[in-house]
């Protein structure tokens, strides 16, 4: 098992044949995903990497069954096509398109939730199961078949933190990328809840960073629902308040938000933490 | 995007939301067709005001003509006036606080109301402040608007009224895809009306290409945070010394700890972002070069962003233009052993872990 996405995955790409979207249906082919349709309007007919091409994702899940869909097209039509996708019935979604206004991520969360459908991100990387599939922009070659669970609002600082599990042999049942956006699909509680269903999973690491209060809600759910042992790291301890770092997500507004606030919520909760992001490899070896 | 009281209330007004008659003054000439005793309210994008003397209240021209003089050009928590608002004084029964905001774990709109307005809504306690949360895929409903609105015991008239202003500042928070609407205080007036006597509008950035009526707000940037913005790059000037480049927001800020770990301060926050463009690294590195940091400490975790590409595009300008300050830098992931080679052979320090780049940097900033 693993969570989210495994070998019965059947990914569509919407925004194929764009740059990234041939470049990383040529990457997620390579780590072993099932990737079976594209679809970009007025493209029918084409294909990318051998992956044929749909109109819409209707087709794309009447020709091929895909049930998973990897949201690459630009910010101002994602909206439409998270729709489109829910509509013609796929129940995960994974959006990697940035900089999508908030209220259009707003009513596509609330859509998937009311169409019972995972939805993760958007600006997530992406969800990796090692050995069975990649739904995303995340580095293959970093991943290593194993019973780490990780899921993280951060991108490149996951992908340090997996290269450092991978490095000392531990390997990742599923690794998630929440997205660093305000508004997101699945949160830490909703990872956290998967893995511990996951008998695959052991161990569960979780990555946060300062702005909203989603590291102290999972703390919370921790003490309530999760029995395996949890790890996390939190980046932005001394990022000043009130300065956007980089993107939206990581913001401390109205003393709210803080690393000291989420780091206390992690302790309470028993959550071990790392000072370094490259630390937490030799506590999951310690106690996981 | 924070919006200036003023432009606010023009937003307000446009939704039909009653506000005090009142324009920009830019000079005594504009005091004009104006009925004394007036309000003269300096417009800065930030909060606390009031208390810094932003506001005053004038009795006849002399009186304007001084507080005005006053208030323009005042600095007021690091912004200075430029644009001051001149409005009629109302005469208040009652003062309201309501906001609609985005409740980001609920991933919905919350509505804020008390009647304890005016204030600092911080300082006013949880059980005098009323919620309700809208499902954005249907919208508000009147028993949205009910269910606070009756908790605020008001006359049945009143209550209409607020009720109003509820569902119209909903309609401008989804229309303008708003973060933040807040009006502290709304009242209601000794003739019974309700009226938003402030503004706090916040617009979302990410949004703004599909407001064109929305013009861009003057940031206060410095002159490289400015170029750096233009170009795409994420920079942010902070008061330490050393200058951090990584690739991606969560692996800077882990990257300004480990600083901090080792009693070192970040000077620069440079994130690189998933590029793969030598071009757009060398422009970020000229920028860093610029900020005259004591040391540069450049962090990377390849994955999308090739090790290699981002050492040739330091190598560029080092080789072009030298450099005058150390420069750590600590490599991982994709073509590592490349990007290593790229970096010594220009003459870097290399380091094996974070912790020992940060050490270094460090030590380095530090004179040692």
């Amino acid at each position: 098992m693993a969570i989210f996405v495994d070998d019965k995955t059947k990914v569509v790409v919407q925004g194929a044949t764009g740059h990234q979207g041939m470049f990383h249906i040529g990457e997620m082919l390579d780590f072993g995903t099932k990737v079976v349709a594209g679809v970009t309007p007025g493209k029918a007919g084409q294909e990318v990497h051998g992956v044929p091409i749909f109109n819409d994702v209707k087709d794309a899940v009447d020709e091929t069954s895909a049930n998973t869909t990897l949201v690459l097209v630009p910010a101002r039509f994602a909206k439409d096509a998270v729709f489109e996708a829910l509509d013609a019935g796929i129940k995960t979604v994974v959006v990697i398109t940035e900089n999508i206004p908030f209220h259009d991520a707003m009513e596509f969360v609330h859509y998937a939730k009311y169409n019972d459908a995972v939805l993760v991100g958007p600006n997530s990387p992406g969800i990796a199961s090692p050995g069975k599939s990649k739904v995303g922009i995340l580095p293959g070659g970093i991943f290593l078949k194993g019973n780490v669970g990780v899921a993280s609002r951060s991108g490149t600082l996951t992908y340090e933190i997996v290269n450092s599990l991978s490095e000392k042999g531990m390997g990742q049942s599923t690794c998630v990328g929440l997205g660093g956006d305000p508004i997101t699909g699945t949160s830490f509680i909703g990872a956290l809840d998967a893995f511990e269903k996951d008998k695959d999973t052991k161990a569960v690491v979780l990555v946060g960073e300062i702005g909203g209060t989603a590291e102290e809600e999972a703390a919370e759910y921790i003490t309530k629902n999760i029995s395996k042992p949890v790890f996390a790291f939190i980046a932005g301890r001394t990022a000043p308040p009130g300065k956007r770092m980089g993107h939206a997500g990581a913001i401390i507004a109205r003393g709210k938000g803080t690393a000291a606030s989420k780091i206390k919520a992690f302790e309470k909760a028993g959550v071990k933490l790392a000072k370094f992001p490259t630390d937490i490899a030799d506590l999951v070896e310690k106690y996981g | 995007m924070k919006l200036f009281e003023y432009r606010g209330k023009e937003l307000f007004e446009k939704h039909d939301i009653s506000v005090p008659k009142g324009k920009l003054v830019k000079n005594e000439k504009d005091f004009s067709g104006l009925n004394f005793p007036f309000i003269l309210k300096a417009q800065v994008p930030i909060g606390g005001r009031g208390k810094a003397g932003g506001i005053k209240s004038v009795e006849n021209l002399k009186d304007a003509k001084e507080k005005f003089s006053q208030i323009m050009g005042m600095n007021i928590r690091g912004c200075t006036v430029r644009k001051v608002l001149a409005e009629e004084k109302i005469d208040i029964e009652k003062e309201l606080y309501l906001s609609i905001t985005l409740d980001r774990s609920k991933r919905m709109p919350l509505i804020m109301i008390s009647g304890e307005g005016g204030m600092d809504i911080e300082s006013v306690p949880d059980e005098k402040i009323f919620k309700e949360w809208v499902n954005p895929l249907i919208g508000i409903q009147p028993f949205n608007i009910r269910s606070v609105v009756s908790k605020l015991k008001l006359e049945k008239e009143e209550e209409k009224g607020v009720a109003k202003v509820i569902s119209k500042i909903y309609k401008l928070f989804r229309e303008y895809d708003c973060e933040l609407v807040e009006i502290n205080p709304l009242i209601i007036s000794k003739d019974g009306e309700v009226m938003a006597l402030d503004s706090k509008v916040n617009i979302n950035d990410d949004a703004l290409y599909r407001h064109p009526d929305i013009e861009p707000e003057l940031v206060e940037l410095t002159p490289l945070e400015k170029d750096a913005k233009n170009k795409g790059i994420a920079f942010i000037q902070l008061d330490g010394n050393i200058g951090v480049i990584a690739n991606g927001a969560g692996l800077t800020m882990a990257t300004l700890d480990a600083l901090t770990h080792f009693k070192g301060d970040g000077g620069v926050f440079l994130d690189l972002g998933g590029t793969d463009d030598p071009e757009k690294v060398k422009q970020a590195f000229e920028l860093m070069k610029k900020a005259k940091p004591k040391v540069i400490f450049l962090n990377l975790f390849g994955g999308i962003t090739k090790c290699d590409t981002v050492a040739k595009g330091v190598k560029a300008v080092i080789t072009k233009e030298g450099i005058d300050c150390p420069v750590i830098t600590r490599i991982k992931g994709c073509n590592e052993d490349i990007a290593k080679d790229i970096l010594k052979d220009a003459g870097l320090i290399t380091a094996a872990t974070l912790q020992d780049a940060a050490q270094k940097s460090c030590e380095l900033a530090r004179g040692a």
